[in-house]
């Protein structure tokens, strides 16, 4: 039953994400597809955090470097083709990925957090602080990315199509790769890393893997994010968003890809409420504090965050106590 | 670059450094011995800043005190914070997951920041260095060095020196340190875990909180400053390697050296330095420089 | 391979940590249809040598070798793949699991496949079949779908050796497989091991006396990290030294 039920929940939101743009305003389109690019980012860090159990603090590293890549490797004069620069944008972060997991994978716990938050500092820093990102200000896709004659992204609905394609193709991939051996391995990483070495698994290498894949799909989120704007800025690469992120899966429930989706709808629809200035009038500019405050309480409140909610009302309903979401404490 | 510059740029990175290592101290110690990750420590360190400026007026219209007296108010301060930030909100921490410890600290820095802003505002202040430490020494013909940053390298080289004796020399610091090791072997020896807890964190918080006050003369006192020491303060711990009290000393010193000279030979690159130095040195050990002990 | 060919032989193996010396110039050996059981009192060095040989924990000194092959090098992953298996003390099961999936996971160490991502784990005939016949040859075949969590500790300690046995080794340590177990259990878990022995090489080290003697080929007694006897369980029960140092005060 909670499978049919959970499958159907899946599906029927990508459905109705599908046949949204019917019936929406160019805003309303903006935002859902905006709200689509977090929910791609928040699974790729779902895969990191859920599934393997290593809390990467820079995901925004790989978002900004998709982005940057897409605005740098673009011609000046025209689309580059969307053939390519597309998977470069992905191939760039994955590289970067490569990199900060061959580095940071060998240290444990806090120290991991602690690492890739430093090396997404100093991805921040090279476009914030040197030419190659234009500095401060960001710089501008002035042409968007096309298929001659199939695709043409300057049209909202094409762009939206794209996006939502990509989420439901990451989300599907992600969940074939959860369930496959390679997935199995990165759940038995997560639950007792000791016991998978000592019955033969060579656990460097798949977190390494997971790692790099991760980064991959957070290119890609990157990459829709700087073609639907137009513009890619540092602030794309500020610990911030990776905070968001790590938010954004615990708020929809750890552990479940749906969650990852759930959790970047919830939290774009919490900050868009902090910063409503129609219900919050003047003290809206201060936002960042009703946003703290729900964070603080999320954690508290949702144990296993919004996935976890009909457990939650039914343990609550017959009397018993939903079990704290405290699996594999590090 | 000439030898008066040289040296100045030289004491520059250790009164850096020093300031760095006391505040990483204050984390690595929360961390260590009640196994929370605090992200909002770079907030009380920020708080030390803005209290720094706006205690002054308050200080000097109701007692006539000047930069100690100022200083002396805001360690209270931070101390009585520090007990019921402790007994309010960290407690609970102690038995979560990291990642819920990242999260929560998370909210609190949001919280912190915005709690700033409503009561000091989002401009950037300078604070005055007090009159007898406004002077500056002569280097050469040219060239001259702050007296007050002397007074913050020393202040912090005692202050460092002080914790490290406390830690290995005293009672408390042999309680400090049994008690993040073996929780219930601590309980067993009738000490109350729960105030030394409380004594740490609020030392931790105090800590932090003196080093933002000291700093607001030197670097002037801005919303994003306690998140940009927080990450540095990171690398520190990184760099320096787990649990090692001399790698973070170290590891301060080595930052503060990067970090200064990259500022006058490579400004573009100023602020990815550091953390290439941190790639480089795990590239060479991967745990850091040191292990425990 | 005969009878009683040596698989695992480690020589003068010994580990310090700084002044302190935990194991000290320890030689041992394992061979099929022999259970070799390593006793000690508590601080010996018996968990510390597991770790050794297992690959765990690196030494400081000394040299072990596989079937004539020297993997004193070689990492515990690799170790294992190569038929070294070890059981632990305190049960590393995933307990969220089935005792089926457990045991799958187990044997899909030998059976990796990774970049097979369309592939449901779930239907790996392979894993499935070797999970299957260390389930079944543990004697866990009621319980195959039970959730690992919620079996009794006596059937955990099986579900421990199970998952050992998944990866199909030539050799078995195992770390107090008899750990908080009652009579009968007991008997379940030697009778087992009596019908393991004739296959692979076994390292049992174990705290009940009586379960030893009843099973072992050969017992190596530690004292302080240093082996003060190594002879069959006649000769080490009227042993005066291992009277002196351990069976009389046990």
């Amino acid at each position: 039953m909670r499978y049919l039920s959970k499958h159907t929940f899946v599906i029927g939101s990508f459905m109705v994400l599908a046949l949204f743009p019917l019936t929406a305003s160019t805003y309303g389109m903006d935002l859902v597809s905006k709200v689509m690019i977090y929910a791609i980012l928040a699974l790729s860090l779902e895969l990191l955090v859920g599934s393997t159990g290593l809390v990467c603090f820079g995901q925004a590293a790989f978002f900004g470097i998709g982005a940057y890549s897409v605005v740098l490797l673009s011609p000046m004069s025209q689309g580059a083709s969307l053939l390519w620069s597309l998977p470069v944008a992905m191939l760039m972060a994955a590289a970067y990925a490569l990199f900060v997991g061959a580095l940071s994978l060998r240290t444990k716990g806090v120290y991991f957090i602690m690492v890739t938050l430093a090396f997404s500092q100093m991805a921040y820093y090279v476009v914030h602080d040197t030419d190659i990102g234009g500095g401060t200000d960001g710089i501008y896709l002035y042409f968007r990315p096309e298929l001659p004659g199939i695709i043409d992204l300057d049209q909202p609905v094409q762009l939206y199509g794209l996006i939502l394609g990509s989420l439901v193709l990451s989300f599907s991939w992600l969940a074939l790769i959860l369930r496959s051996r390679f997935g199995r391995a990165l759940a038995g990483i997560h639950a007792n890393e000791q016991r998978m070495r000592a019955t033969g698994f060579s656990t460097y290498p798949y977190k390494l893997a997971a790692f790099v894949i991760s980064g991959a799909i957070a290119g890609l989120s990157g990459f829709l994010f700087a073609v639907k704007d137009g513009f890619v800025n540092p602030e794309m690469l500020s610990w911030h968003l990776s905070g968001s992120l790590l938010v954004m899966i615990i708020l929809g429930g750890l552990g479940h890809l749906r969650g990852a989706v759930i959790g970047a709808f919830a939290f774009t629809l919490l900050e868009e409420f902090f910063k409503s200035e129609a219900i919050f009038h003047t003290a809206a500019k201060h936002w960042h504090l009703g946003l703290g405050l729900s964070i603080i309480l999320s954690v508290v409140l949702l144990p296993k965050g919004l996935v976890g909610i009909p457990e939650q009302l039914s343990n609550w309903v017959s009397g018993r106590k939903t079990t704290r979401a405290t699996a594999g404490k590090q | 670059m000439d030898l008066s510059i040289f040296l100045i740029q030289c004491l520059n990175a250790l009164q850096y450094g020093l300031l760095l290592f006391l505040v990483a101290m204050g984390l690595t110690l929360i961390f260590g011995i009640m196994g929370v990750i605090n992200l909002a420590h770079g907030s009380f360190y920020m708080a030390g800043a803005y209290m720094a400026y706006a205690l002054a007026p308050v200080v000097e219209s109701t007692v006539g005190g000047g930069f100690f007296s100022v200083i002396a108010l805001g360690v209270v301060i931070a101390v009585l914070l520090g007990y019921f930030l402790e007994w309010a909100f960290f407690s609970f921490l102690y038995d979560r997951e990291h990642l819920q410890q990242v999260l929560m600290t998370y909210g609190l820095i949001l919280v912190f920041e915005e709690l700033r802003s409503i009561l000091v505002g989002d401009d950037v202040y300078g604070v005055q260095a007090p009159e007898w430490l406004s002077g500056t020494i002569a280097l050469g013909d040219v060239m001259s060095y702050p007296h007050y940053r002397l007074f913050v390298s020393a202040v912090c080289l005692v202050l460092s020196l002080g914790l490290y004796l406390v830690l290995t020399r005293t009672r408390l610091g042999m309680m400090i340190r049994a008690g993040s090791s073996n929780r219930e072997m601590v309980q067993s020896l009738g000490i109350d875990i729960k105030l030394l807890y409380r004594i740490v964190f609020a030392a931790g918080v105090a800590m932090a909180v003196f080093a933002g006050m000291i700093a607001a003369p030197i670097s002037s006192v801005y919303p994003g400053m306690g998140n940009q020491v927080l990450i540095i303060c990171f690398v520190v711990v990184v760099i320096g390697g787990i649990g090692s009290v001399q790698g973070a000393f170290l590891a301060a010193l080595l930052i503060g050296v990067v970090d200064t000279f990259g500022k006058v030979l490579l400004p573009e690159f100023a602020g990815v330095l550091v953390y290439v130095l941190m790639a480089v040195i795990l590239l060479w050990k991967p745990n850091g420089l040191f292990k425990a002990g | 391979m005969s009878s009683t060919d040596v698989l695992l032989s480690g020589q003068g193996i010994s580990k310090q940590w700084g002044g302190l010396v935990a194991v000290d110039n320890v030689s041992i050996e394992l061979q099929t249809n022999c259970i070799h059981a390593l006793i000690g009192t508590n601080g010996a060095g018996k968990s510390t040598l597991i770790d050794m040989l297992s690959g765990e924990l690196p030494a400081s000194s000394g040299s072990i070798s596989l079937q004539g092959r020297d993997i004193s090098a070689w990492s515990q992953p690799k170790r294992a793949r190569a038929g070294l298996g070890r059981s632990y003390q305190r049960n590393t099961l995933y307990p969220n699991c089935s005792v089926l999936e457990n045991c799958r996971l187990a044997a899909q160490a030998q059976h990796q496949r990774p970049w097979a991502f369309w592939s449901n784990a779930q239907r790996c005939e392979t894993s499935l079949s070797r999970a299957r016949a260390a389930i079944e040859q543990t004697g866990l075949g009621d319980n195959i779908d039970s959730n690992a969590g919620l079996l009794s500790h006596g059937q955990k300690r099986q579900l421990e050796i199970a998952m050992c046995l998944a990866t199909r080794p030539k050799i078995l340590l195992l770390d107090e497989p008899l750990a908080g177990m009652g009579a009968e259990e007991t008997d379940r878990m030697l009778a087992l091991l009596a019908e393991l022995k004739k296959k692979h090489a076994i390292l049992l080290v174990e705290h009940d006396m009586d379960a030893v003697f009843r099973i072992a080929d050969k017992i190596t007694v530690m004292v302080n990290g240093q082996v003060i006897a190594v002879d069959s369980p006649d000769a080490i029960r009227n042993n005066s030294d291992v009277q002196a140092a351990y069976l009389g005060g046990h």
